[in-house]
């Protein structure tokens, strides 16, 4: 049922302004038709009695005002979701990207969706394997968990959640979406390549926008992609995994945006609501009580300047479950994945490791290698000012153990997959470095299990 | 949510929509519409508040999304004030921002809210068991209470007279099983006989009236020894707890509402986590009140309106909570409430009056900010509750903030920290350190210490308060030698500040820090709190009297009693 207007009113940047319309409903989606044929998108921003301010889709760029005619398409934006989806590559609109024909939908969903009952979700507390130490071991992912990485300009984030999507392991359907806002070509290449060189495009739907496509598609992108990811999780009971990147560039969309439309700003010009908007991204993360499946999030976002305080990762650590933070140097160090793990946390960690989950000695020996760490990392400043003569016997296996645990446990190669029990024999096998009387964290009994019998 | 019918012939009144622009809606032929009264927005029939009003355009938020929504729809009226429904079934309930219970939404919607879901606060079936306690012939006003419910095992939920009623004759009364909606009683007033029902309504802006305000005397013991010891909030005060993400804001609120010794706990989950409600719902139903030993779930109400539910129901869920509070207060029960984030609520009004183009304060927060939050918190109290017989209660608010960056100089904190009397001043540092609660010492302050020393002194003797100063005294001076050691070593430093910095070491290794996730230190009793208190000061007092004698440091500072003191925390009792 839609109407069609004949002339805009005006066109501001990607706003228009259509007047004389009658029956406009907020967020519905209009078309507007250029003289030559030419078709853009766009949806209602506001609508009041006889005008509708327009957010287009797409650029404005050769659009007029006289001749121009716009179509109310009288519903708003859905997806029509469908296991064909599976393997395909789409746009900011759902468009493929791939050129193979649109799949035959089975079920139209609304984008924005709807918050999930807090009194219908099952707290989430399974291992999620990432194969990855500096993740699996000390900041343990959880299926149905929202962990962003946090990462700056240069960082290998994209090889970090590459390896991830390509390891993870999980009981039941997995499946990868992969939503990429404002990246560049080389870099939406580089996922691509990398999940079809590793077979691991079959279980996987992308959504790309590179930097050169529409502002206003990077914000309804994680949207198409998380209704997608939904069907797949509650619909077709897929343990699903979502990746999405860049947020920033999404935050950096909904700031223009915001700009464009004369809104009071926040903090650094982003607008009031951003909180808000991206926890109705984040929050679409979990487990349904009494269902298959899940969604769980790897939203990867980098900070402006390395700046943890900076509005972005400020408001998404508020929302997410933690963090993953990238260091800058441990990357220049040589150390992939340079993950800084005294500044990573995992909030629901302690509530998917342990006995029948990961194993029994992990939670006493996640504390004792951080602490551990941590203490080395100390004394790695001291000895900058000090000198390393000045320390003591013990500092000095401190220092090392810190040195050890970059190089031997934290270091992995991009395609090497360790299980969890790898990770932790590693990380005993390290902690046979440091003299028995400082590990205080672990019991006598995981000693004895673990650091004593095996001798090889 | 229901409505109080104050205005009966505004109601059904129809609107047209003229705007829609997010949660806020615009609409024409709204005469006589007051500010805040309820409205029925669109074919759906969204909930929303008017909050403006220009001649006949009234400005609504609405409590939904409002996808789909568009000029020419109409907007109907109820002639009402937003409103809570307060009665048994209250407890152990979870409501959204405007108290629609979350399982009734879960059983009529499945697991995804909807819009324009319509479900009672409190069930109309369920039948409860009325004691009378008024007899018939009695002369009842506002307040008195007319007989109790067992609503559960640990709270017998009182059955008040209206407030607005003034001196009424009781004519009837009776024993028996009624549903809320059924009259328990009758009064005769000199407009007319009128049936009382076991259900109350109450607009959530006002305030519920008591009889006065006292000033609060005795301590919310919260089994945390940094709250319990150095900082304590008193019983119908107040108190904010700032800090950046990660700094365990929301465990220090869950630990208080677990343990804390009020009769009746309102937990208010404003733009927070989904799965920390869900781990709230998971987790108080199977732990004990360590003094009843029933379970929590039997003495809290929550209120849950996450980050990613409707932005209005968020601003509203505040009041929803508090006046739940409030009504729990009047009965004579000692409330407290927890509200976090309160940050979230700020944004929510930064939201609203951002779309109603009002002219923006500090950081496009609106310039009444400071006022609406100061007069949130002001609705805490130590009170003598309204009614003839002599009954008080109290009503103690603890607002998480979450600053911007951990920077405490934003608005929200700094209106926060002008009204609210006791500071927990949660640390970044602290929490990078592993130090739980990352409360700090230093900076963190408590209005109430003199009004609550008596109550101390009383329960712990004069020692607790001279041991708890002497406490303060060494954590501040180890500050200070810090700044000494980080020049010139601790090597440098004389006996008695090495023993100095050793106490400080103890106190906040061995009384500051405490695990939540441990069984046995979760709660510490107070009494348990001040003998730990003396055993450390104890050590400090030996140490000092030893290095008088010349007693070399190194021994000293490996006194046996360490060791003694490093177990007392996970001793039972």
């Amino acid at each position: 049922m839609s109407i069609t207007y004949k002339g805009l009113k005006e066109i501001v940047g990607s706003l228009v302004l259509v007047e004389g319309v009658k029956e406009v409903k907020y967020e519905e989606l209009v078309k507007i038709r250029m003289p030559g044929g030419e078709e853009k998108m766009g949806r209602v921003l506001e609508a009041s009695k006889g005008k509708a301010l327009l957010q287009m889709f797409e650029e404005t760029r050769g659009m007029e005002l006289k001749n121009a005619e716009a179509v109310f398409l009288g519903e708003t934006m859905k997806i029509d979701a469908s296991m064909d989806m599976m393997g395909r590559i789409f746009d900011g609109s759902a468009n493929p990207l791939d050129g193979y024909p649109n799949p035959i939908g089975e079920i139209s969903l609304d984008i924005n969706g709807n918050p999930m009952n807090p009194y219908s979700r099952e707290f989430p507390d399974d291992f999620l394997q990432t194969g990855i130490s500096g993740i699996d071991g000390l900041n343990t992912l959880v299926r149905g968990q929202k962990l962003p990485i946090f990462s700056g300009a240069g960082l290998p984030h994209s090889q970090i959640a590459t390896q991830i999507a390509r390891q993870a392991k999980i009981k039941g359907d997995f499946s990868v979406v992969f939503g990429a806002m404002g990246i560049t070509f080389e870099e939406s290449r580089f996922f691509i390549n990398e999940l079809k060189r590793t077979g691991a495009l079959d279980r996987s739907i992308l959504f790309v926008n590179t930097a050169d496509d529409p502002v206003i598609e990077r914000v309804t992108l994680p949207r198409l992609a998380l209704t997608t990811a939904e069907y797949l999780a509650f619909h077709k009971g897929h343990e699903v995994l979502v990746i999405l990147t860049d947020m920033t560039n999404y935050c950096e969309a909904l700031r223009e945006i915001s700009a464009a439309r004369k809104e009071i700003p926040g903090r650094r010009g982003y607008p009031g609501y951003l909180y808000t908007d991206l926890a109705s991204i984040y929050e679409r993360a979990g487990i349904i009580k009494g269902k298959p499946g899940s969604i769980t999030q790897v939203p990867i976002l980098t900070m402006p300047e390395d700046d943890k305080t900076h509005p972005i990762p400020d408001l998404s650590g508020y929302i997410t479950e933690g963090q993953v933070m990238v260091s800058r140097n441990l990357h220049q160090a040589g150390i992939y994945p340079p993950i800084d793990v005294l500044n990573s946390l995992s909030r629901l960690k302690n509530k998917g490791i342990g006995e029948g989950k990961t194993r029994e000695d992990h939670k006493g020996w996640a504390n004792q290698i951080f602490a551990s760490y941590a203490r080395g990392q100390e004394i790695r400043e001291l000895s900058v000012v000090l000198g390393e003569s000045a320390l003591s016997e013990n500092d000095k296996k401190f220092l090392k153990f810190a040195s050890k645990f970059e190089e031997e446990l934290l270091a992995q190669g991009q395609e090497e997959d360790r299980n969890i029990e790898e990770t932790l024999d590693i990380g005993w096998k390290l902690l046979k470095h440091l003299p028995r009387e400082e590990l205080k964290r672990v019991k006598k009994k995981e000693i004895e299990k673990y650091l004593d019998a095996k001798e090889d | 949510m229901m409505s109080t019918n104050k205005n009966p012939k505004s109601k059904g009144k129809e609107g047209v929509i003229t705007k829609v622009s997010g949660p806020l809606v615009v609409a024409e032929n709204m005469e006589g519409a007051s500010i805040y009264e309820v409205v029925k927005v669109g074919a759906e029939g969204l909930s929303g508040e008017v909050i403006e009003m220009r001649e006949g355009v009234a400005s609504i938020q609405v409590y939904e999304e409002t996808t789909g929504i568009g000029p020419g729809e109409s907007v109907e009226r109820t002639g009402s004030q937003l409103s809570v429904v307060l009665g048994p079934g209250l407890l152990g309930a979870i409501y959204d921002g405007i108290q629609r219970p979350l399982d009734s939404i879960h059983e009529k919607a499945g697991d995804f809210i909807t819009r324009g879901i319509e479900v009672p606060a409190l069930s109309k079936e369920k039948k409860w068991l009325f004691k009378p306690i008024a007899k018939k012939g009695d002369t009842v006003t506002g307040g008195d209470v007319l007989g109790e419910v067992k609503e559960t095992s640990a709270i017998s939920h009182k059955i008040m007279v209206p407030p607005s009623v003034e001196d009424a004759e009781l004519t009837h009364i009776e024993k028996g099983e009624y549903s809320i909606e059924e009259p328990v009683a009758r009064i005769k007033t000199e407009e007319g006989e009128e049936n009382i029902t076991m259900l109350q309504v109450w607009p959530i802006r006002s305030p519920r009236p008591i009889k006065e305000k006292l000033l609060p005397q005795e301590p919310l013991i919260t089994g945390q020894r940094v709250v319990d010891a150095f900082f304590p909030v008193a019983k119908g005060g107040t108190a904010s707890v700032p800090g950046p993400f990660g700094s365990g804001k929301t465990v220090v609120q869950h630990q208080l509402a677990k343990w804390s010794d009020a009769d009746v706990i309102v937990f208010i989950g404003c733009g927070e986590r989904g799965n920390e409600m869900t781990e709230v719902l998971q987790e108080f139903p199977e732990l004990e009140d360590p003094r009843t030993g029933k379970p929590l779930m039997e003495r809290t109400v929550l209120i849950a309106n996450t980050s990613n539910m409707p932005v209005a129901a968020r601003e509203a869920s505040i009041y929803t909570g508090i006046t739940i509070a409030e009504y729990f207060r009047d009965m004579g029960y000692k409330v407290a409430l927890m509200a976090d984030s309160t940050s979230r609520w700020a944004e929510a009004l930064r939201e609203m009056s951002a779309r109603l183009e009002e002219m923006p304060g500090e950081e496009g927060y609106p310039a009444y900010l400071g006022s609406k939050i100061a007069a949130f918190y002001e609705r805490a109290g130590y009170v003598s509750c309204k009614g003839k017989k002599k009954r008080e209660g109290s009503l103690t608010v603890i607002g998480a903030v979450s600053p911007p960056g951990g920077d405490l100089s934003e608005p929200v904190t700094q209106n926060s920290l002008r009204t609210s009397k006791v500071f927990w001043s949660l640390e970044d540092d602290l929490a990078n350190a592993r130090h739980f609660p990352a409360i700090s010492w230093l900076n963190s302050y408590s209005l109430y210490t003199k009004d609550l020393s008596e109550f101390f002194e009383k329960e712990l003797g004069k020692e607790f308060k001279k041991n708890r100063d002497q406490a303060m005294k060494i954590l501040s001076k180890e500050a200070e030698l810090e700044e000494i050691v980080r020049l010139v070593g601790f090597e440098a430093l004389s006996g008695k500040d090495k023993l100095t910095m050793e106490t400080a070491k103890i106190l906040r290794e061995d009384f500051l820090m405490q695990d939540a996730f441990d069984e046995i230190d979760t709660f510490c009793p107070l009494k348990k709190q001040a003998k730990m208190l003396k055993a450390i000061i104890d050590f400090y007092r030996k140490g000092e009297r030893m290095l008088d004698g010349n007693e070399d440091v190194e021994k000293v500072l490996n006194l046996e009693e360490k060791k003694k003191i490093a177990e007392l925390k996970f001793a039972s009792k």
